[in-house]
């Protein structure tokens, strides 16, 4: 059973608040790597600061979902090289087009309708991981 | 006619959003996509894109139950609905980006931006070279098609973005989130103090 508007309704909350916190901002993301303002930074720890007793509350009380299933969070995979070659790859082009895949779709929706583009460079990019994978350190 | 209050709301959430507003209100997507029995995370959006468009001839890596993941893409729908709406009823005036003093001087001492970007701002949003006409010059075309291209097969590699990694993994406390969010800032460092200076 799917609960479309949810969803959507979830993902428009989102678009909100990273435009107006102007996490979709170049400048932002130029400003936060070069650790001149706190902005970027308090977005981000704030939001883990208040994630991680959300998280350790959902598994100490076995919180249920909305379906009435217990919530389950997947641990990521034990392995070093692909998180940290990979991340690197990602942020360098998160520094350079000053976005990452969230504000893509955000600003696409704002008029700045050349991130069409960027989604398309970005599903290369996944295309070009998907065929090198096998040859790539995990 | 518009209850006053209404006005005053909508006046409100029209201002430019702080940080401890902004951060609490990620935590709370967050966790209502956990209470929707979901996962937030973004960039897996590219991979189901891709599946659904045949990339599953290509790789292996495209073949798995995309349509299960279909509610992201309804979460990325919204994304683009929430941009439009910030952008033409919650805003007031030109988009600009409040960026410190500094960022703006540190910003102005590249040619590119000392005559764009005026010495007491205001900083646009998003600058001209993420436009159209831009996509058809060397810079452009490098930052649009080279930084998505870049986007798309790292947060792949690296299973997950900032949504994934930096705000779910991170919260459930994982370690190779942790090594993937020192990775992003590895890379965008190296961006920005190594390759900034050869293209602006």
């Amino acid at each position: 059973m799917m609960h479309s508007s949810r969803y959507i309704l979830v993902g428009i909350l989102f678009g909100i608040t990273l435009y107006k916190a102007e996490a979709v901002s170049w400048f932002r993301i130029y400003e936060m790597f070069h650790f001149q303002s706190f902005h970027m930074y308090g977005i981000i720890f704030s939001a883990i600061a208040l994630g991680v007793p959300i998280v350790q509350w959902i598994k100490r009380r076995h919180l249920k979902s909305i379906e009435g299933k217990e919530i389950v969070i997947p641990p990521k995979d034990r392995s070093f090289p692909r998180y940290i070659i990979g991340g690197f790859i990602f942020g360098c082009g998160w520094a350079l087009a000053g976005v990452c895949p969230g504000p893509m779709f955000i600003l696409m929706g704002s008029g700045y309708t050349v991130f069409v583009v960027f989604l398309l460079a970005a599903m290369t990019g996944t295309v070009a991981y998907g065929m090198l994978r096998s040859k790539l350190p995990h | 006619m518009v209850p006053e209050f209404l006005l005053q709301l909508r006046d409100w959430i029209s201002q430019p959003w702080p940080w401890w507003v902004a951060g609490p209100m990620i935590a709370l997507i967050m966790f209502i996509l956990l209470f929707f029995g979901k996962e937030f995370g973004m960039s897996a959006n590219l991979r189901v894109m891709c599946a659904a468009d045949g990339a599953d001839d290509v790789a292996d890596f495209f073949k798995f139950d995309w349509q299960s993941q279909s509610w992201n893409l309804l979460v990325a729908l919204g994304a683009v609905f929430g941009g439009y709406l910030a952008a033409h009823y919650f805003t007031n005036g030109e988009p600009t980006a409040h960026i410190t003093s500094q960022a703006v001087e540190s910003v102005r001492q590249y040619t590119y931006f000392a005559d764009r970007i005026p010495e007491n701002g205001p900083v646009p949003l998003v600058p001209d070279f993420l436009d159209w006409p831009a996509l058809f010059t060397l810079r452009g075309a490098f930052i649009i098609l080279g930084g998505g291209f870049l986007v798309g097969f790292g947060a792949r590699y690296a299973g997950g973005c900032t949504s994934g990694h930096a705000i779910s993994g991170m919260s459930a406390l994982q370690l190779g989130s942790l090594v993937a969010v020192i990775g992003f800032f590895l890379g965008g460092l190296f961006m920005t103090y190594f390759i900034f200076p050869l293209i602006f």
